[in-house]
């Protein structure tokens, strides 16, 4: 359970996060949606101890996150796009994190799933940006972690990979594991989400489960059941 | 094994491969290789090495130093979302590449040096000045590069103030001490001239290279000031203990801000 | 030892008998001999005897030599002038002293004790003596045609004043300084109104003021010494017709320390010497028509200092090698001499391979003329800004002399 408590971050003097209050439950699938630049981004930053520099409080578990960084070890998280040291081989990467992160048990299988098997001894600067997303996805999975957070999962998979992926969601769901995922397009992961969180300018708009957003609203599709509570909101 | 040496080991690895790595390597090597085929005297060839020492490196480092935490932007932020301490990344960088830059440093200058050891072995201890000049400035400079970046966000406006870091070091700040001492040359100001030039840690490595070629010309200097810094190892301990100094300082800072700072 | 000193003593005697000496009777000094004390020796030596002083420490006061003869020490027998006298004092010609050691000439701020002092003699040699603590050592005044050589000569350093000279001449004429090893006095070697003299192959270091000083003494010539450490180098002043050749002038450090010190001197030649690692390698002020041919000067902070006093002083053939500062000077003016000289600092080029560089070589750096007036400013040596001005000086000259020019540099070093 990730509990978000009068979240307020400022960039200068940009008011980024407005006043967020938001509970990711546990063993639930959360889809965090908003448009870019809403505060999606960071607010996960600020889950993932990235953002220093912010009021209110998080907590995980009921452990306020702070100078620590051992809470990391209960989240697995894929970027929306990250690189790595070019000469380095994927193997590298993979024993890298690995030797950072004390355990014993991998789920190796998006690994065996991607046939990433074949791209082992290849340096990363010779794969093409779908193969190293791949590998960030496979990393966030490596390790088994409670808590999975994954930005724009789907951006820059293929559509083959990104069944992959969706399946392995649901698959990690069932055996109970926390899943917040994010999206600038509200349909792109509307059949996996359980919850939605709606993020606009920073603020919160609604939280809770997907069928209650759909009762409120009066709207079938999630899509537009977003779009009837922005115009209600701005009415 | 601590997580820091862990990084160190990949980013040496990652690092002993780059294009820039290599490049520096190459330029080490035929910059000391042409100068020791172009004369034979060896006092001529370390003194060369080193002003390219106090001039060249602290350019390289400032540069690359900057370039390189921008470059590493996403990785560094895949990596603090791994359940490590900031400071294990920053120090994981920052030694990763010290001691790559380090080690072809050594290599490119060292190995002309080795072929032609005959020509060196009187200034053996020239060569160790030289060696241990060059890891401070490394030092010094690397770190001054990774505190620009980490305080500027704007790559260009990064990259500019390293370069406007370099000209102030090696060019204007010796310009000002002219100008201080010529304004003011009726007053006793070689103590000030001391102290000023000490502030400076290219100064330094410049005053560690005239304290071996130029100790005939300080000591023609009739101030009392002068002679007792460089006439016995006071000069040598003192110079040796700021730019020890100084190699911690950007580090140390930088490393405060990175821990501060969101990413 | 002893054996090598029979063999000392047999060369002597064949030394001797070439140079046709009158053998007269020989006295021996010593505890078990006929004289116990050399007083009572001389007392009774005639014209052309020898005396031979053995092993033993002799304390008698200052010795008086007043007659042509030859004292020879057996096994260095030391006579000691406990600080109060002046050991030896020859007023005879022809004297002839060997293998003795003589110390504590006796210091006197009023009188000049040395350990011998020659006075207004011919034909006297010293040789082969050691001296120690001694206020001066050897002293000639007023004499002609004499030899001090392979004499070893050693103080220890004091203050100027409490210190006199290792060889000190005074209105002396055709002497041979030859050999000798002199440290720690005041002046190593000091001639004043000397004439036609020969100072050759000797070492002088560590010496408190000058390792060679000498003034108003024309014609001497100087080879082959070797001059160290000395507080403030060698000083050549008021002088003509000088001739110094093949002497190295080294690590005399100081503000006022000198490889040589020019001052007043003309008609002069100043060759194959090699200058290396002093603060100022050649100072020259108010001297005309000096050749300075075929030096190497190497690793000084200024290899030369010009005053604008001097006229005529060339320049040829030298090596300036890595010097903090080749030449600097005090005016704009400039009458001297540059020609065909090598100079490490010089970038020209050399395209039509005659060995001699296609661009003239401009030896006065802006830098050393700021450090000329305002000396804190040294701290800036090796400055890229520095080396930036003086690149904009070079290409524009303003303030440096601009016929202070080597029209011929040579683009490799010279070997002799």
């Amino acid at each position: 359970m990730i509990k978000i408590k009068n979240l307020e971050k400022y960039y200068s003097k940009l008011h980024v996060l407005k006043n967020i209050d938001l509970s990711i439950e546990q063993g639930k699938i959360t889809y965090l949606v908003g448009p870019n630049g809403s505060g999606k981004s960071t607010l996960i930053k600020s889950i993932l101890g990235l953002i220093k520099k912010y009021d209110g409080t998080i907590s995980i578990n009921g452990k306020i996150i702070n100078e620590d960084s051992e809470y990391r070890n209960l989240i697995g998280y894929m970027p929306q796009s990250a690189s790595f040291p070019e000469n380095l081989t994927v193997k590298d990467i993979i024993k890298l994190v690995k030797e950072i992160r004390y355990q014993n048990i991998y789920d190796e299988e998006l690994l065996t799933k991607f046939v990433l098997s074949k791209e082992m001894n290849k340096r990363l600067k010779n794969l093409s940006g779908g193969t190293i997303q791949k590998v960030n996805a496979a990393l966030a999975f490596l390790f088994d972690p409670q808590i999975l957070i994954l930005d724009e999962p789907t951006s820059g998979l293929d559509p083959v990979s990104s069944n992959i992926l969706k399946d392995k969601i649901i698959d990690e769901n069932k055996k109970g594991k926390t899943i917040l995922f994010t999206s600038h397009i509200i349909s792109e992961l509307e059949d996996l989400a359980q919850n939605i969180a709606f993020i606009l300018d920073g603020k919160i708009w609604f939280s809770g489960s997907k069928n209650e957003l759909i009762k409120i609203a009066g709207e079938s599709n999630l899509e537009r059941s977003v779009a009837s509570l922005m115009t209600k909101s701005i009415a | 094994m601590s997580i820091t040496l862990k990084i160190i080991k990949y980013q040496v690895k990652d690092n002993l491969q780059s294009r820039w790595i290599i490049g520096f390597f190459l330029f080490f090597l035929i910059f000391s290789y042409w100068l020791i085929s172009f004369t034979e005297d060896s006092h001529k060839v370390l003194l060369s090495i080193l002003n390219m020492i106090i001039i060249v490196i602290p350019l390289i480092c400032l540069v690359f130093g900057t370039i390189y935490i921008y470059n590493n932007l996403n990785y560094i932020t895949f990596m603090l979302t791994q359940p490590i301490k900031r400071n294990a990344i920053y120090s994981g960088l920052y030694f990763g590449l010290i001691i790559s830059i380090f080690v072809c440093f050594i290599l490119g200058v060292g190995i002309p040096i080795l072929l032609n050891i005959l020509l060196f072995t009187e200034s053996l201890n020239i060569v160790i000045l030289l060696f241990i000049t060059g890891f401070f400035q490394i030092l010094i400079f690397t770190g001054f590069g990774f505190l620009i970046a980490i305080q500027n966000d704007d790559k260009l406006k990064g990259l500019g103030i390293s370069i406007f870091v370099w000209l102030f070091f090696s060019i204007i700040y010796d310009g000002l001490i002219l100008y201080l001492l010529q304004t003011f040359q009726d007053y006793p100001l070689e103590k000030l001239a001391l102290g000023l030039t000490l502030l400076n840690p290219i100064d330094l490595g410049r005053i560690l290279t005239i304290l071996k070629f130029d100790v005939s010309a300080l000591m023609g200097y009739t101030g009392a000031v002068f002679e007792d810094f460089f006439g016995n190892n006071l000069g040598l301990f003192i110079s040796l203990t700021v730019l020890l100094i100084w190699s911690i300082l950007p580090f140390v800072l930088g490393q405060k801000k990175f821990s501060d700072k969101d990413i | 030892m002893l054996k090598v000193n029979g063999i000392k003593f047999l060369l002597l005697f064949a030394f001797l008998s070439t140079l046709n000496v009158n053998f007269g009777k020989t006295l021996i000094v010593g505890k078990k001999e006929n004289y116990n004390s050399i007083k009572s020796a001389i007392a009774k030596v005639a014209i052309g005897d020898t005396i031979i002083i053995k092993e033993g420490l002799y304390r008698e006061g200052n010795l008086i030599i007043d007659k042509p003869i030859t004292i020879i020490g057996i096994n260095t027998p030391i006579i000691d002038g406990e600080n109060k006298y002046e050991i030896i004092t020859v007023k005879s010609d022809n004297v002839f002293i060997s293998g003795l050691r003589l110390i504590n000439s006796g210091l006197s701020f009023i009188e000049d004790n040395a350990a011998i002092k020659l006075e207004a003699v011919n034909n006297c040699t010293i040789i082969n003596n050691e001296f120690n603590n001694n206020f001066f050592a050897i002293y000639l005044a007023k004499s002609t045609n004499c030899k001090i050589i392979q004499n070893s000569i050693k103080a220890i350093k004091k203050t100027e004043t409490s210190s006199g000279n290792g060889i000190h001449l005074w209105y002396c004429k055709n002497i041979t300084i030859q050999q000798n090893y002199i440290s720690g006095h005041r002046d190593g070697i000091y001639l004043e109104f000397v004439r036609t003299s020969e100072i050759k192959n000797n070492f002088s270091e560590n010496n408190l003021r000058y390792g060679l000083h000498f003034m108003f003494s024309d014609s001497c010539k100087y080879s082959e010494n070797m001059f160290k450490h000395n507080g403030a180098g060698v000083a050549v002043m008021y002088t003509k017709n000088v001739e110094m050749t093949n002497n190295r002038f080294e690590n005399n450090w100081g503000g006022a320390s000198y490889g040589i010190l020019l001052k007043d001197i003309s008609d002069s030649d100043i060759k194959n010497n090699i200058f290396y690692k002093n603060s100022s390698g050649l100072y020259i002020e108010g001297s005309n028509r000096v050749n300075i041919y075929d030096n190497d000067f190497t690793e000084n902070g200024w290899a030369i200092r010009l005053m604008a006093n001097s006229m005529e002083i060339n320049f040829v053939r030298n090596n300036f090698i890595g010097n903090s500062f080749d030449v600097t000077t005090n005016s704009t003016h400039n009458f001297n001499f540059f020609e065909n000289n090598f100079w490490s600092e010089y970038k020209g080029y050399d395209i039509d391979k005659n060995g001699i560089g296609d661009v003239p070589f401009r030896p006065i750096k802006l830098f050393s003329l700021i450090v000329e007036k305002n000396r804190p400013t040294l701290i800036l040596l090796r400055s890229l800004f520095i080396d930036i001005l003086d690149a904009a000086e070079k290409i524009f000259p303003v303030l440096t002399p601009e016929t202070l020019i080597d029209k011929s540099p040579a683009m490799k070093r010279f070997y002799d």
